[in-house]
Formats: C-alpha cells, structure tokens, sequence
C-alpha cells in the first residue's frame, strides 16, 4: 500500500484511525495551497506588515573577535512574538481557514509556540486552546498571561509527566474527539505526515532568506550552520535551503546534566528509532519501549522525540548532530548578551555555546551562520533565579 | 479455523468482548481480572500492553497503563500472562497494542512470540492500514489475525481497503475521540455498522464507550456481531485494588449482566 510522507525509513503516518480522513484532508488542501498564487501573497503580505519579515542577518563584530571566526546570527528573535514560531503558525492558520476549521488547538512547552498560535488566533479571528503541560504552566507562568491576554485559552494537562509529550497527548486526543471543525497545529517538524513537510516548508523561509543574505554580504555560502534541535522545526528551516550545498550543518541537542546522566533531550544523539505521537524516528526509550522523561533547562527542547527529516540526515550523515550540557548554555547565554546586547533564548543558545565549544576549529575567515531561534527575554527571570539574584 | 473465527461461527448472538490491561494492577491480579472475566462468559479477551503514551485512550485506560507499569509489566510479562491463561482457558486473546512496543521488540520476533504464546489477534491502535503492510504479512505468517479499526470518520473508499485485510472480526469505533465511558450509543455508531456491513462479510464488533447492558442491546438490535468493553472493565480493576477477591465478584456479575440481553 502506497505510504505517504517518508523520509527514508522514517516519518509516515502512525496515527488512529480517527484522524486519518483529517490527515488525508490535510494533504490535499496543502498541495493545493502550495500552487495557490493567492495564497502565497496573503502568507508574505502577513510575514512582513505583520510578522516582521524578512529578518536580519546580523555581523557580530564581538563574537568574531572572541571567538576566531566571522559570526552570523539569523534574527529569528526579532519575529513578532520572539520566535520562528510565528512562521508556521502563520501559514497553518491561514490554511486551516481556507479549509473551513472553526477552531484551533495546539501544544506547547515553554510556551513560544503556544504563544504563537495565541497570536495568529487573535489576528485571524478563531478561537485557540492551547495544550500545556502542568508543570510548564508553573515553570512559564508568564507565557500562560500572554496567551490568555491574547484571547487563548490554556489547558493544564495533568496526565503522564506532565510536560509537552503529554501536552501533545491531550492535544491528540482533543482533535480525535473534534476533528471535523478543528485543525491542530502542531508546532514542530513532528507528528504524522502532512505535518513534518508542512512545518518544514514554512520555516524554510528562514534558510531562504540567510541564504540570500549572507551572498549579498560574503559573496559566497557560509561554512557552517548551526541550530538547536528540540523537535527540530528552526534547524530544518534554517537547513533546507543549504542541504543540496557543500555547507556544514551542525544540529544541536539539550545535552542536559549529562547524556551519560540520563537528564537530557538529546534525541539523535542517544536514541533509538521508535514510534511516537505519528511518526517513526528517533526516541528516547527504555529498554521496554516505553518513552523516557527528559530533561533540558531549555523547556523548548525538553521532548523525547525528533522530526524524521532530522532522522534521516542524521543516518545519511549529512547533517552532525551533537549535544552541549546545561552550564555551557548558560555561558553563551551570557556571553551573547554582554558581547552583542542580544540576550539569546536558552534553545538558541544551544547553538552559540557549540560555536563556543569549537571555535578552534574555526580559521578567521571561515563564517559561521547561526540561527537564533528566539530571544531569552523569557528566560531570564528562570537565569537570574538559578543565580540566585532573584 | 482460527479460534476467533469459530467464536462467531457458533454463536447466534452476538459475543461479548472484554478489555482489560495486562499486568493492571500487577502481573497476579491481571491474570485473575482476566479468567474472572471468562468465567463470567466473555468470548473474546482483549489484553491491553500498556504504553507510557497511550494517545488514543481515556483517562480511565491511561491510568490502567500507568498501574501496570509501575507494577513492573513488560512485554516479557504480557505474554508470560498470556502463557499463564492459555493452561486454563481455550477463549481467543487479542492483544491491543501501540505500535512502539511491536516496533521496539522487532516485528517478526513480537509477532513468533505472539503465536508461541497463544494469542489469537493483535490490534494496533495507531496503526492505519496505509502503514500495515509489514505487519499484515507477518500477522498472516504467524497465523495471527491482524485485527483493524474503523471509525466515523473513515471513508468509504478506505473501509475498501481495511476489510480486503481484515481477519477475526472488524473493531468499529462507536464514538468520535478516545475510549471511556459514555451515556449513550450514537445515532452515528448504527449507521457506521450499517455502512461497513455492505462491504464485508467479517463479523462486525462495536466498541468505545459501551458500557451498560441498554448499550449492549442497542448494539445488537442494530445487528452488530459483537460488543466491546473496556473502560468499564477497567474501571472495576480499578476500583478493587487491594482486594481481588471483590473484583471478581464485581467482574463476573457484570459479564453476566452486560451478556444477558445480547
């Protein structure tokens, strides 16, 4: 039988029977958008009067200097909202109502993509309930306000660990429950196809634009890129442009504590292939199957799984993915904001510590483009508690 | 013939088919909750493997699959419990699984200790039958029934598709959204039996939000082949933990009330 959305032996669409008729409506309201002349000129319109688009590619003159090597930041922390979360809110919102959907539901962990959903909500008039695991709700009490300000509702999930796993969980089991009138949108390179494609494919946006940018300014690719990967969504949008390129791409995991600790999220670098929520990819499990806890003091990459694309060029061995542990994303949490007075989200900062962390590979000519997936406004109160300065 | 399939072939009514999940609330107690279960008159027995992640069930069935992993059970244990009944009863088990657990253990090897065991069919929840080629020709390797779902939701084109697989009996949904109890059997249940039965000729199970002998009756006046239970079951589990002996009391009383106008 003919399966759909595969990324070499990864992806697919491991869902129940319930949500199928939905996936396959999916998929074919998203080829057709896809063709949609009408349609791309809303998603831009939206992207830049709206979403702040197109973003900075920024020189770091300070960061180079330190560090050996010329340094770029995409500025995915100047989106509106504070992430490249908006990015594909912005193009699933816009799809699900030309699809007809009346409401819209999603998951969130720390809560930017939650935030984002509780944007495109408010500005294209559909209801969101957003699912949040009860500890996250604690942990990032602030996002909870913003959403609701903003008109969404948030429903604490009790149920499992308690984090965005089982957010995704609930979330899953509120669209079985609703399917006809509800679209929900996932917020990663995750879950059964169409939503791996779909994701990637409005995030590429950011890879598009570094890509013309960074000619514009070097007259040639860079070297490297490099991204955090939690579900993976920013390091495939940043990716995707350059992987038929001879560009290195370096993906970065929540190495937590320590992989050898087991308080970690680095899916790719200790997982093994398993299915989870739709998809088959890497996974964080026991010896029995079962999917294991993690830990990141990013809450945005504390989950057990990985997008398939991610899987797959891991195994193809086009894309390196690594892990750096908690206190190196602190020193680069600090480092980028006293160099450059940009205070980087505790994800993004994942990638400036591996810079950080290998700078002497690095020749002074060589550029580095990293992509700074959001900004650390939200976690600084979380940074200055863990000083004690507060 | 398979077990599953004289069940329906010797019944003139329709059978009765009890959920409960393996090793729920430890690996003694399970398999007591199970024979209860068949000594109260359940024709087909659906064992559960419990799954951290569980999306398609309810909260009554998630914390089931919490109990019994917590309690230490592994898919070691399910069918060392399976072993265990198959001394005692000849009533057809089907396994309800996620597909991790399968996929984990590999396959060929899941679906030989599957058979070795005693088990009779394996549903996978989150298993579409675009993905089953794998485990569809394995199932029929081992002489296993690869049993499938279909719901409101599914298209007639795909209930083509799913009965050309289908083996045992087809497990419809009667609800839209996860398993758990509910008030009543929707209007939407009897037309899904009616619309699948134009198609196929295997026997026709309804299931999700069954749980009292008016529901039963329902189902079977609308000429279903079968009921399914779980929620309720386990709700029984549930709430007679510590003492097994008033569970199955509770198991079988309710066996025989839910069988009695079917």
């Amino acid at each position: 039988m003919e399966r759909k959305g595969r990324y070499g032996k990864y992806g697919g669409q491991y869902v129940s029977e319930t949500l199928m008729g939905a996936l396959i409506e999916l998929q074919t309201a998203y080829e057709r958008i896809k063709k949609d002349r009408n349609f791309a000129r809303e998603l831009t319109s939206l992207q830049g009067e709206y979403a702040g688009r197109e973003t900075p590619l920024t020189f770091c003159p300070n960061a180079s200097r330190e560090l050996g090597c010329r340094i770029y930041l995409k500025r995915e922390d100047l989106v509106h909202g504070g992430s490249h979360k908006l990015n594909n809110t912005l193009g699933q919102a816009l799809l699900a109502k030309r699809m007809g959907k009346k409401r819209l539901i999603a998951e969130t962990g720390a809560g930017q993509h939650g935030v984002a959903t509780a944007i495109v909500g408010a500005a294209l008039g559909l209801p969101v309930e957003v699912y949040m695991g009860e500890v996250d709700t604690k942990r990032q009490a602030l996002n909870v306000y913003r959403m609701e300000l903003m008109g969404a509702r948030v429903i604490p999930v009790k149920s499992g660990t308690r984090t965005l796993k089982d957010a995704i969980n609930e979330a899953l089991r509120d669209w079985v429950a609703n399917v006809r009138d509800t679209h929900y949108l996932i917020g990663s390179v995750v879950g059964p196809h169409p939503f791996p494609l779909m994701v990637r494919d409005f995030q590429s946006v950011i890879g598009r634009e570094a890509r013309r940018q960074v000619m514009k300014k070097e007259d040639r690719l860079p070297d490297t890129i490099v991204a955090c990967v939690g579900g993976g969504s920013n390091a495939m949008g940043i990716f995707y442009p350059f992987v038929k390129d001879d560009v290195e791409l370096i993906g970065v995991e929540a190495g937590g504590e320590g992989i050898d600790t087991g308080k970690h999220s680095a899916t790719l670098c200790a997982g093994e292939a398993g299915v989870l929520h739709g998809t088959l990819s890497y996974l964080l499990q026991d010896a029995n199957g079962q999917v294991l806890p993690t830990h990141s003091i990013s809450a945005g990459l504390d989950y057990p799984g990985v997008g398939p694309e991610h899987s797959m060029l891991k195994d193809s061995g086009r894309v390196t993915y690594t892990a750096v542990n908690d206190p190196d994303v602190l020193g680069a949490f600090r480092f980028l904001s006293r160099n450059e007075g940009i205070i980087p989200a505790l994800e993004s900062a994942h990638a400036v510590a591996w810079v950080m962390k290998n700078a002497d590979r690095f020749d002074r000519d060589d550029i580095v483009v990293i992509n700074l997936s959001g900004r650390g406004d939200k976690d600084v109160a979380e940074v200055a508690a863990l000083e004690g300065r507060i | 013939m398979g077990r599953i399939e004289t069940v329906f072939a010797n019944l003139d009514r329709p059978a009765f088919i009890g959920f409960t999940v393996a090793g729920d609330p430890d690996r003694e107690t399970s398999i007591r909750a199970a024979l209860a279960l068949i000594e109260g008159g359940t024709d087909i027995l659906e064992l559960g493997i419990p799954f951290s992640d569980p999306v398609a069930d309810g909260p009554t069935i998630q914390k089931a699959d919490e109990r019994a992993i917590a309690a230490g059970t592994t898919v070691d244990t399910v069918f060392e419990i399976v072993r265990t009944l198959r001394k005692k009863t000849g009533v057809p088990v089907v396994f309800l699984a996620y597909y991790n657990m399968i996929y984990h253990r590999g396959i060929d090897r899941f679906y030989r200790e599957a058979r070795d065991a005693g088990v009779d069919g394996i549903l996978i929840a989150d298993m579409p039958v675009e993905e089953s080629d794998d485990v569809f020709e394995t199932a029929l390797h081992y002489g296993i029934d690869p049993i499938f779902l279909i719901t409101q939701t599914t298209s007639d084109d795909r209930i083509r598709k799913i009965a050309a697989r289908a083996h045992g009996y087809l497990y419809l949904v009667a609800v839209l959204g996860v398993t758990g109890v509910r008030d009543t059997v929707s209007a939407g249940a009897i037309d899904l039996l009616q619309r699948v039965r134009k198609q196929t000729k295997v026997p026709l199970a309804l299931g999700f939000g069954i749980s009292t002998p008016d529901h039963a009756k329902i189902c079977s006046d609308a000429g279903a082949d079968g009921v399914i239970v779980g929620s309720a079951i386990v709700d029984i589990v549930g709430r007679n933990v510590g003492d097994p002996a008033a569970m199955e009391r509770e198991l079988k009383s309710y066996v025989a009330r839910m069988k009695k106008d079917l």
